[in-house]
């Protein structure tokens, strides 16, 4: 009689974990849409488009922001059921490090390509990190019908850029639904089985976790050794916590609840853990009474790199901010923050993000459902201070700045970009490089007609708009991937605007010296447009320590137009004045100055287009 | 469409409000031909006018209330004047039979320059109308012209004297500034050219231009522009600077008068809080807490009124909030201003406690005089009284 262990092994041999790894809008979820249709998961009547994508924002942006997993069911032409688990993985290169543990949890990925666009800088980047996880690559040539579709040029790509056999590669158009049952087969055939060994103590990776109002948070994982199972108790290795196991169970359309969770698997543990900052990605789940001896590699603790806050536009509405802030991060464990008050601006949060879109989606969601007026002071990067006494300390703060006679040195942190764009745009996205103090630039040509630029430049330079202005110069057809390269010593200086006299504390900024005079013109020119004329003269200026170095003024708004009441009709001009009235409640005053939220946005645009 | 089908208790909503007597509006929506910067509902099918007359008589059967005496009637429109003194004198006769309207009340009726002949001064001398005002809007052709006047300068010059000759003493005057092409010197002149015909009362109104009308659209398509905010707030010092120095009261934002005697008595009902009834098609009405409004649609005025039903288009009762606020933006406008101890009385809310800084910002720059709780507007206070009244 067959074994626990043995029905294992065999069970495990019907297992297949993959991943899609494209570049943004390659068609990664509309992919996913097809397969799960295909294996009969939805009935296609009622299936909801990209259901993996739950989020409004991710649907709307067409981008996924969380990882999420799903386990198909499908009966293979050899006959054989087989169990093939989709995670999928955040497109965008703030997330790289989650896209890092999704892959890690997977033996094999489909590299999908889109035939019109052919391989970019993203498509490279999620490559390489799977080849260094030792994954099969399967590449598929997406949207092939298109009719701007280039089959053949992809195909020369997969080969020249990537060396993979491109006679190997799959196409299909996942829109149309053609060539995705030719996937699944491929899946069966070409990405390995998970290899693992039930009988050891249990060793699963943490690749995703999300919080269930009923159930709390719902961890996801890919089991590599042992077994998981309701009531065991686990250990999770980063912190040495404790859970006791509720539920355990695969990802289908909801969760589909199971015995036991073995080697191989790929699936969900409930165990009564309360917020998702309690679960790590990358951690290592283990058994309490008989642990693992080692973690699974590769475990690193998110790291923000971009730091900003963030303020009601009312006061009155802080509490509203607080609680919108502790439920958003019930669902966002790599966002951080903390309390921060204003002058300017009052009370509020100072947060970290792990990138600018990271923020722009914290930003939108707060707004969106939780229905918040806020606004945001300038981003910053931490910059490194060296004092003269010899202390270093770490400042994106620009109210922490010190003393400038106290500094001995100071540093910001660099990146190494990597850009890929046709061949034709070379010169003006070096002239962008080079004016965000890009330097040791090299340039290869993978492919004829292709460029590929690195620069190393600093990170403070990319979080202005780099990404929009790169997209528009090379027109659409540019993309970027970055990563951190350490520290370097730069000139920075602390700059200041002020309106009518004071300062406002959420629009300064510490810049580097040779580029404050432009910013502070710029933030100038942009409040000018944004600031809408009022009762008083309005003065802005821009200074750096007592120094004025740019200027502008607002004239004062000195007529309505008020027009006839006709026939007493009040109703009209009153509902014409609270709709006015209401607009300016949404400005922030700095003393007597009403500045809408647009104007501290409007601050942030580069004049670099 | 309406869901307010039945008629509003004036006598309950009186007691709610202001008791002071209410002024009653007329509304005659016809006009011989359509200015093409009026945002107001008229029609230049006469044919209809008999029917809407009856129409009114059915509407002001539905208000009759022994209680409330009325010491202002308005007859507005469109062009009043166009109808025949037959008619207007069915008009006023219905009035007088179903409302009580005290001793010396304010009777006043609008006309058009082009409509002021032997007849129509007539009517006006045996009528009860006390009051006139007359859209002279301009006394230059080219002006005239452009605003799409029919008449002429010198029509309106003529009926100003033939009023004068008749009796009228207490005439008024409507004017327009800030038109494309006007330029400050020709303001001026017209002013002086008003002056010398010693009105009473004097309306100048900044040319107001609402997109979806003629002249909007023809703006919209890059002509000569509107003046820019600089030249209309010259227009407007200008105005009161001149009028002021002739010796009238700049008592609201665009009106003057000769004497404190001679401000119009009706539409100052408007911007107190004072209540007023209007009757006919688009015609707004206010008493206690409530506001309404029949429909704009003479059509539809007509169909429900003469068939005894209320021809209210819809209502809106008003919580303290748009009480006070209406209250802050209508006193703005005037040169009394408004006592914030009174809506302190009325309303508990003290807007003196909770915007002192504010209050105080504007004394300092000179938008208000404040005395004992009360602020009033300065000129340059009432140049943005709606500006004022949202920054509060």
């Amino acid at each position: 009689m067959e074994g626990f262990f043995d029905i294992i092994k065999r069970y495990m041999e019907n297992i297949r974990n993959f991943s899609i790894i494209a570049h943004i809008d390659h068609g990664k979820s509309t992919l996913a849409d097809r397969m799960i249709q295909l294996t009969g998961l939805a009935d296609i009547r009622t299936f909801k488009d990209q259901i993996l994508d739950t989020m409004d924002i991710e649907r709307e942006r067409g981008i996924t922001i969380k990882s999420q997993a799903i386990t198909l069911p499908y009966r293979a032409q050899d006959g054989k059921s087989y169990l093939l688990n989709l995670i999928d993985t955040p497109g965008h290169v703030d997330f790289s490090y989650e896209v890092s543990r999704s892959l890690a949890s997977c033996e094999g990925v489909l590299l999908l390509i889109d035939a019109a666009q052919g391989i970019q800088a993203q498509t490279l980047a999620n490559l390489y990190m799977a080849m260094e996880h030792d994954l099969e690559v399967l590449p598929v040539i997406n949207k092939i019908d298109l009719p701007s579709a280039d089959i053949d040029m992809v195909m020369e790509q997969i080969e020249t850029e990537l060396g993979l056999d491109p006679f190997a590669c799959l196409t299909c158009s996942a829109k149309a639904g053609t060539g995705v049952e030719a996937i699944l087969e491929a899946i069966v055939e070409k990405i390995p089985p998970p290899k693992g060994d039930v009988s050891k103590p249990l060793s699963a990776l943490i690749f995703d976790a999300f919080y269930d109002a009923f159930r709390g948070t719902i961890v996801s994982c890919r089991i590599f050794d042992g077994e998981i199972s309701a009531g065991q108790t686990i250990r999770l290795m980063s912190n040495h916590t404790t859970y006791r196991v509720e539920e355990v169970g695969r990802f289908s359309l909801g969760r589909d609840k199971k015995e036991r969770l073995t080697a191989g698997d790929v699936g969900y543990v409930i165990a009564g853990i309360k917020t998702v900052s309690d679960v790590r990605v990358g951690d290592t789940v283990t058994n309490d009474r008989n642990p693992c001896v080692k973690p699974l590699p590769g475990f690193k603790e998110a790291k923000p790199v971009v730091f900003a806050s963030i303020y009601p536009i009312a006061s009155d509405d802080y509490e509203e901010l607080a609680v919108a802030l502790e439920k958003y991060t019930l669902n966002d464990a790599s966002f951080v923050y903390q309390k921060d008050s204003s002058v300017a601006l009052g009370q509020g949060f100072r947060c970290g993000f792990l990138g600018l879109l990271h923020l722009d989606i914290v930003q939108e969601r707060l707004e969106r459902e939780y229905d918040l007026s806020i606004i945001l002071s300038v981003p910053s990067v931490r910059y490194r201070f060296t004092l003269k006494s010899g202390e270093t300390t770490f400042i994106d703060n620009p109210a922490h700045f010190p003393e400038p006679a106290q500094i001995a040195q100071t540093e910001e942190p660099y990146i190494r970009a990597s850009m890929m764009f046709p061949e034709r745009y070379l010169g003006a996205v070096m002239k962008l490089c080079i004016d965000r103090r890009g330097e040791n630039s090299t340039i290869t040509y993978p492919s004829p007609g292709r460029a590929e630029l690195t620069f190393e430049m600093p990170l403070a330079g990319v979080i202005f708009d780099f990404y929009d202005s790169l997209k528009s110069i090379t027109q659409g057809y540019g993309s970027f991937d970055y990563a951190m390269i350490g520290y370097r010593e730069s000139d920075l200086v602390l700059l200041d605007i002020l309106v009518n006299g004071e300062k406002v504390d959420a629009l300064s900024q510490i810049v580097y010296r040779g580029i404050a005079r432009g910013r502070a013109l710029q933030a100038c020119e942009r409040l000018k447009e944004e600031i809408p004329r009022q009762m008083f003269k309005i003065a802005i200026q821009g200074a750096i320590g007592g120094e004025i170095i740019s200027r502008t003024t607002i004239s004062p708004f000195r007529k309505d137009v008020t027009a006839k009441c006709y026939g007493g009709d009040i109703t009209r001009k009153r509902k014409l004045l609270e709709k006015q009235k209401k607009g300016k409640k949404r400005m922030k005053m700095v003393g007597a100055v009403s500045i809408p939220q647009s104007a501290f946005v409007a601050v942030l645009k580069s004049d670099q287009d | 469409m309406s869901t307010s089908t039945s008629v509003p208790d004036l006598a309950t909503l009186y007691g709610k409000g202001k008791k002071e007597s209410p002024g009653l509006y007329v509304h005659i929506p016809f006009c011989r031909t359509k200015c093409p910067y009026c945002n107001f509902y008229s029609i230049t099918d006469t044919s209809t006018v008999q029917n809407y007359i009856d129409a009114l008589k059915g509407e002001m059967a539905l208000y009759v209330d022994s209680t409330l005496t009325y010491d202002t009637i308005y007859v507005g429109g469109g062009t009043p004047s166009i109808l025949t003194a037959e008619q207007l004198f069915e008009i006023f006769d219905t009035i007088m039979a179903v409302f009580s309207i005290a001793e010396g009340s304010e009777i006043t009726i609008e006309a058009n320059p082009g409509d002021i002949d032997g007849d129509f001064a007539s009517f006006l001398v045996h009528s009860p109308v006390n009051r006139i005002n007359v859209g002279v809007q301009s006394f230059s052709d080219d002006i005239l012209a452009y605003l799409g006047r029919r008449h002429s300068a010198k029509k309106a010059i003529s009926a100003l004297d033939r009023l004068i000759d008749e009796g009228c003493a207490n005439i008024g005057l409507d004017l327009i500034y800030g038109i494309p092409g006007q330029g400050i010197d020709l303001w001026k002149n017209t002013l002086a050219q008003a002056l010398l015909f010693s009105p009473a009362h004097l309306s100048c109104y900044e040319l107001t231009v609402e997109p979806e009308t003629p002249l909007g659209m023809h703006l919209a398509q890059g002509d000569t522009p509107l003046p820019e905010e600089d030249e209309m707030y010259d227009f407007f010092m200008t105005t009161t600077d001149i009028l002021k120095c002739a010796g009238y009261v700049h008592y609201e934002v665009s009106n003057f008068a000769s004497t404190e005697r001679f401000v119009s008595r009706h539409n100052r009902k408007y911007w107190s809080h004072t209540p007023y009834l209007g009757l006919g098609s688009a015609a707004h009405s206010f008493f206690g807490n409530m506001r309404w409004w029949n429909h704009r649609s003479v059509k539809r005025y007509i169909a429900d009124a003469m068939n005894g039903r209320p021809p209210i288009e819809s209502n809106e009762t008003l919580d303290s909030d748009a009480l006070i606020f209406e209250a802050l933006f209508l006193g703005l406008r005037t040169a009394e201003g408004v006592d914030l101890y009174e809506l302190n009385a009325r309303f508990q809310v003290d807007l003196l406690k909770k915007n002192r800084s504010k209050i105080n910002a504007l004394y300092k720059n000179g938008f208000i005089e404040i005395e004992r709780g009360r602020i009033r507007p300065t000129d340059r206070g009432l140049a943005i009284a709606d500006y004022i009244s949202t920054f509060l």
